[in-house]
């Protein structure tokens, strides 16, 4: 009996070792992780914090689907590696007339969409032809958000349109007209909405079909799996039950091809879940790890690379809703009592820069001679006695469930301005609500009182900064209700449609040097730098300022 | 309804006397349910293991705010904190814990910590059991048609996995805050209090004794303080307690989620874990603190309320 | 007992119709929404306004309602709005259900396989070390939030050991056929040993994580059990006719104590949903507790409709087909559940 008792526990023994075994067995196959390609280029696996919408970048307006399309897709023009800069691309030159309304591009020779479609001026005028003819749900801003955005309406007419007509002159000549001058032309273009599509493709997967169906959207068989562009990678498959995105390596791409065989996106949602699957090895790099982990990242050997920030991270100001904000002394009193430099330096990642103006010194039309507020409470308290605000009561909110690349830590950043104005006798009431549970919403009708917000450029225009937040008076900041609100964004299009350079950034300056001394309708906070990590093996990425990596240029140094 | 089945069974229990092949069948013979099952009881070690543990951390409760070294508020030690870098302050003369990611002391935030926690337990229990209080009384009172919906939709609610309900109910309020949290973990609890009671209430009413007490003509109101009351609180305390600890654990879960409070100036263990989590690998140790209280205290009621249900009802032990 | 058949399926079609309504009137009753997903920052209050009204979300919300019940009908539960933008949110739930069940039943496979023999010896050393030891660790399994434990297993077995993958259900870019969307099963299916390894690699750390719950109670009611059953006369009455005991074990004793031990199983299904929310989250894990975490956080009304409902109805198709078993089984349930 005692014996028989004892093999008992053996045998279920058993059972755990047999558990044991699976796991070291996995353990071993260990090495057989992603080289199922077999070239020599290799493959690159990028953490992803998010599934794209879907492959065709005129329908989209997130970083994560922007990411996909931009190796497949590529526009007219391009923006300098490593730089905010505009070059060639698709376009070799242009040349505008001289009311700046006209503008002739000259088409790189032997470019084929990956479908074999040639491409050729015909081919320009088909993309410009379908994206300001778009309807119904088409044409509203969840999907065409850039063209709405840089554009205005589209051919309907119910808005004024920048595009007027495209004609091709000849296969390598094409005319674009528009309606007016804009500075921001033809940097614009460079923006990944615009990138020029396989005609042909488009037809045959019916591009445009796209309808809003109850409280969604459904995305056309193009969109959806047949993206086609004239970039140095191809579509491969989208695998959704597992996550991954495969692109491969266009043999036949017109510039210099891309080093990779194949690029892969694996989309990990959780922050930290990402970094760990980087250091595991699962992944060879993500986006924007967060500054809290940059230390340890480049510590464990990992190429941690800092962009120059390209961001403006700004504490909103309602006037709306509390008539003390209404006072400019008061918005300078707030400014006065905010100890921006020991944000920067405590909260914000490394290489985070104080923000002067509201937006960074290498956009156009920057004014090094802005007023500035230094950290001076006791001056804060002497504006709020002379406003006769002594006793001032303000909302701040802040907004929980996201972090954004010129806002790390929401939490953090809230509790700091919290304690530097309740140092200058200023009561807080904090109010938090989630990101897209109320606090966008409320935010964006002018709802809150203080409120922390930010924006990432898309390229260097000052327009696309204070253009965006001024340039109509219906805004988070309630200027509408400012006397100076009409003033600003008439200033702001007048600017925009200055042919001449020079003078444009005379204007710019003078914008700006109005912003911060007289409006004020916000405080610049901070400009933070996004960063980018791979792994030690990965070389020849170039990090971009605007956050738009290629990969082509991107190779696995070992063999495995 | 399977849920459903085993909260019946608990409920169930309430209805018997105590006449099962226990050792101690003789002894018990005609004593109550609650002197039996507290005889059971004394005798079971983990129960006391569980009594201690939460004895100690209600002690810990009581006496944080006198012996907690600092407000635990107070980003006294901002100045060592980096973000950039990753540094938080390292324990030190008067802090033997450090600080947390906002410079405050972590050691006084761990103490204090068991105060909220031990509320959101609490309250959360509490306001549980009293929505299933009204919703059971009104079904088992009324009957017909008002007991009908009241039991189908509490059916509905159970249908539902215990953290989603709790992650829909805190996704419903506008600002998070620690009441949001209370409620969301609370309102899980009520569907399963509700069936508990009117359970209960119905296997005591039909039970032997209660009918023979009503046959000899006994005053319905003494039947209820004498014979119903009595007997249903042993289902409902062991309820009562193992909810303590899952609402515990919601709210961490809660928190995780990302629907903790949003201010955590007061401290509360699992917001301080839930927050920690982008610090798992870096700074374990705020982490460490919080789940190893909250896995100390949720295994104090746990132990207390699964030795209860067994020494309640001695043929499930389960 | 068809009757009562009948009546849980009737049931349970009205609970679906009223969680229906529930569900939806709740999701638009939450604060912000999916315009503010959708936008994110860039989204000025004319773009709101305008998608707000294209989405339809100011119509009456009845009229919403019949319109989701009217599309619903033929199919169409809406597509994705947060989790995986475009994609109809049943297809969605149909492919990502498949992990969460691979996950969930890996749990399970994993509780049993440790509880039933643990729990056996537990319950014939009743207050040996074994007995007790087993009782700690499965109270504690009660006790650790699950959360914390996937990241503790994360940390030691994919971290520092780097034995297993951190996240996912596969490595990324390995050629792997699909066929029933259970990755493991897939492998074994079309041979694609590397895949099915790799996909198993994969699963079992969140599955180890994930079968804490279940463990707890299935080796609290094997131990319960088995207990019982060696007082029942027959195990006695077999003992004292001189079988050996191994096959008293087999026959009687673990026969009949495996009875209630199934059965819990199917009642595991809401804990262990609730568990994949947490432990999918934590390891990346495509599954339907990872949808329902962002959707929440996107404000994805299709996909948390659907997998809210779906998620219900399996649980209490599970229960009613356990309570069903149950029933037949033991009679004493029948008589209980008529009071119920």
């Amino acid at each position: 009996m005692l014996q028989l008792g004892i093999s008992r526990p053996r045998q279920f023994a058993l059972i755990g070792l047999a558990g044991a075994l699976v796991v070291s067995l996995a353990a071993c196959a260990e090495s057989d992780r992603g080289d199922g390609g077999g070239g020599e280029g290799g493959t690159f696996v990028f953490g992803a914090a998010g599934a794209p919408s879907n492959f065709d970048p005129f329908f989209a307006s997130d970083g994560e689907t922007f990411r996909v399309t931009r190796q497949m897709f590529e526009g007219l023009v391009g923006i300098k590696p490593g730089t905010a800069e505009l070059e060639p691309e698709l376009a070799t030159a242009w040349e505008p007339s001289p009311d700046g309304k006209t503008w002739t591009f000259t088409l790189q020779e032997g470019v084929n969409f990956h479908d074999g479609t040639p491409f050729n001026a015909d081919a320009v005028c088909k993309n410009f032809e379908r994206m300001f003819n778009q309807t119904g749900a088409g044409a509203t801003a969840a999907l065409s958000y850039y063209w709405i955005e840089n554009f205005g309406g589209f051919s309907d007419g119910a808005n004024p349109s920048l595009y007027k007509s495209c004609t091709a002159e000849n296969p390598t000549t094409v005319v674009l007209e528009l309606t007016r001058f804009t500075a921001r032309f033809p940097t614009m273009l460079s923006q990944d909405s615009f990138a020029m599509q396989s005609p042909q493709a488009m037809d045959e997967f019916g591009a445009d079909d796209v309808t809003a169906q109850g409280d969604s959207f459904v995305f056309s068989e193009y969109a959806r799996s047949h993206p086609t562009g004239t970039g140095p990678f191809t579509f491969g498959s989208y695998d959704e039950a597992n996550g991954t995105i495969e692109l491969q390596r266009n043999d036949n791409y017109w510039g210099e091809k891309a080093k990779l065989d194949r690029l892969i996106f694996r989309v990990i949602e959780d922050e930290t879940a990402r970094k760990q699957a980087l250091e595991a090895g699962d992944i060879d790099g993500y986006d924007l790890p967060g500054p809290a982990d940059w230390d340890s990242l480049q510590q464990d050997g990992f190429n941690l690379m800092i962009r120059d920030p390209f961001n403006i991270l700004y504490l909103g100001i309602t006037q709306r809703n509390n008539p003390a904000l209404q006072n400019l002394k008061v918005r300078q009193a707030l400014a006065y009592a905010i100890d921006r430099q020991s944000l920067v330096n405590a909260i914000m990642p490394e290489n985070s820069e104080v923000a002067k103006e509201f937006y960074p010194s290498s956009v156009d039309g920057y004014a090094d001679d802005v007023q500035e507020y230094p950290h001076d409470p006791e001056r804060a308290r002497q504006l709020l006695d002379e406003a006769g605000f002594p006793d001032l009561t303000v909302e701040l909110w802040w907004p929980t469930q996201v972090t954004r690349p010129y806002m790390p830590n929401p939490q953090a950043i809230f509790g700091a301005i919290q304690e530097d104005l309740e140092q200058a006798g200023i009561t807080v009431t904090p109010v938090s609500k989630p990101w897209a549970g109320g606090y966008l919403d409320q935010v964006e009708v002018a709802d809150a009182q203080l409120f922390m917000l930010g924006w990432t450029g898309d390229y260097n225009s000052p327009a696309n900064f204070i253009g965006t937040f001024f340039g109509t008076t219906e805004n988070q900041f309630w200027t509408s209700g400012s006397p100076w609100g009409q003033e600003l964004a008439d200033a702001l299009v007048d600017a925009d449609s200055t042919v001449d350079a020079a003078q444009r950034e005379t204007k710019y300056q003078e914008i700006n040097r109005k912003l911060m001394a007289e409006y004020l309708p916000a405080i610049p906070l901070s400009h933070s730098p996004p960063a980018i990590v791979v792994a030690s093996d990965v070389e020849g990425l170039v990090p971009s300022p605007l956050t738009k990596e290629e990969f082509a240029t991107v190779s696995m140094s070992s063999s495995d | 309804m399977s849920r459903a089945t085993k909260i019946d069974q608990l409920a169930g229990v309430a209805g018997r006397r105590d006449l099962d092949s226990d050792p101690d069948r003789a002894e018990d013979a005609g004593v109550s349910l609650a002197a039996s099952a507290w005889r059971r009881l004394r005798r079971s070690p983990t129960f006391w293991v569980g009594a201690i543990v939460i004895g100690l951390f209600v002690l810990l409760a009581v006496i944080a705010p006198f012996i907690a070294p600092h407000d635990p508020a107070l980003r006294m030690l901002e100045s060592q904190v980096s973000r950039a870098s990753n540094q938080l302050p390292p324990p030190q003369e008067g802090h033997p814990l450090g600080g947390d990611q906002y410079g405050r002391d972590l050691f006084s935030r761990v103490l204090l910590g068991s105060q909220q926690t031990l509320l959101v337990a609490l309250l959360a229990t509490v306001i549980g059991l009293g929505g299933g209080l009204v919703l059971g009384t009104l079904a088992g009172a009324f009957g017909g048609w008002v007991d009908s919906v009241v039991m189908r939709a509490v059916d509905v609610l159970l249908s539902i996995p215990s953290l989603l309900l709790a992650v829909s109910i805190g996704a419903l309020f506008a600002q998070q805050t620690q009441f949001s949290v209370i409620l969301a973990v609370a309102i899980v609890q009520i569907p399963i209090f509700a069936r508990l009671l009117r359970g209960t209430m119905l296997s005591v009413r039909e039970s032997d004794h209660v009918l023979a007490a009503r046959a000899l003509g006994v005053k319905r109101r003494e039947i209820v303080f004498r014979h119903i009351l009595p007997n249903s609180l042993g289902p409902v305390i062991v309820q009562s307690t193992l909810v303590l600890a899952m609402a515990i654990l919601d709210a961490a879960a809660l928190s995780f989620l990302g629907l903790g409070a949003a201010d955590d100036s007061t401290p509360e263990w699992g917001q301080m874990l839930g927050n920690a989590q982008e610090f798992f690998d870096s700074q374990p140790h705020l982490a460490f603190w919080p789940a190893g209280c909250i896995v100390a205290v949720a295994l104090g009621f746990t132990l207390v309320g699964e030795s209860m249900r067994e020494a309640l009802d001695p043929r499930q032990r389960r | 007992m068809l009757r009562y058949a009948i009546r849980r399926v009737l049931q349970l079609a009205l609970v679906v119709l009223v969680l229906s309504v529930l569900i939806f009137a709740w999701l638009r009753a939450l604060p912000g929404g999916p315009v503010s997903a959708l936008l994110g920052d860039r989204g000025t209050a004319e773009m709101r306004a305008e998608l707000t009204e294209a989405l339809g979300l100011n119509d009456p919300i009845f009229v919403q309602y019949f319109a989701f019940l009217g599309r619903a009908i033929t199919g169409d539960f809406g597509t994705s709005t947060g989790v995986s933008p475009g994609k109809p949110a049943l297809e969605l739930f149909l492919e990502r259900f498949p992990a969460t069940i691979e996950l969930g039943v890996a749990a399970i496979l994993i509780a049993l396989a440790a509880a039933i023999p643990l729990g056996y010896l537990a319950a014939r050393r009743r207050g040996g070390w074994l007995d007790n030891a087993g009782i700690v660790v499965s109270m504690l399994g009660m006790s650790i939030p699950i959360f914390f434990l996937a990241f503790l297993l994360k940390y030691l077995l994919s971290i520092e050991l780097g034995w297993l993958p951190t996240g996912g259900r596969q490595s990324a870019g390995i050629d792997a056929t699909r066929i029933t969307g259970f990755f493991v099963l897939d492998g074994l299916l079309t041979r694609e040993w590397d895949a099915a390894l790799d996909a198993l690699k994969h699963l079992l750390l969140p599955a180890f994580a994930l079968s804490s719950i279940p463990f707890a109670v299935i080796f609290r009611i094997t131990r319960a059990a088995v207990i019982d059953v060696l007082d029942e006369d027959y195990v006695r009455t077999a003992r004292s006719k001189g079988l050996t005991r191994r096959i008293i074990r087999d026959r009687h004793i673990l026969r009949n104590a495996m009875l209630p031990v199934v059965t819990t199983v199917g009642l595991q299904t809401g804990a262990l949903l609730s568990g994949a929310v947490l432990t999918e989250t934590v390891f990346a894990w495509q599954g339907i507790g990872q949808a329902l975490a962002i959707g929440f956080e996107r404000k994805d009304f299709p996909v948390l409709q659907v997998v809210i409902i779906a998620a219900a109805m399996a649980y209490v198709l599970v229960n009613l087909v356990v309570d069903l078993s149950y029933a037949v089984i033991d009679p004493r349930i029948r008589a209980m559940q008529k009071v119920g």
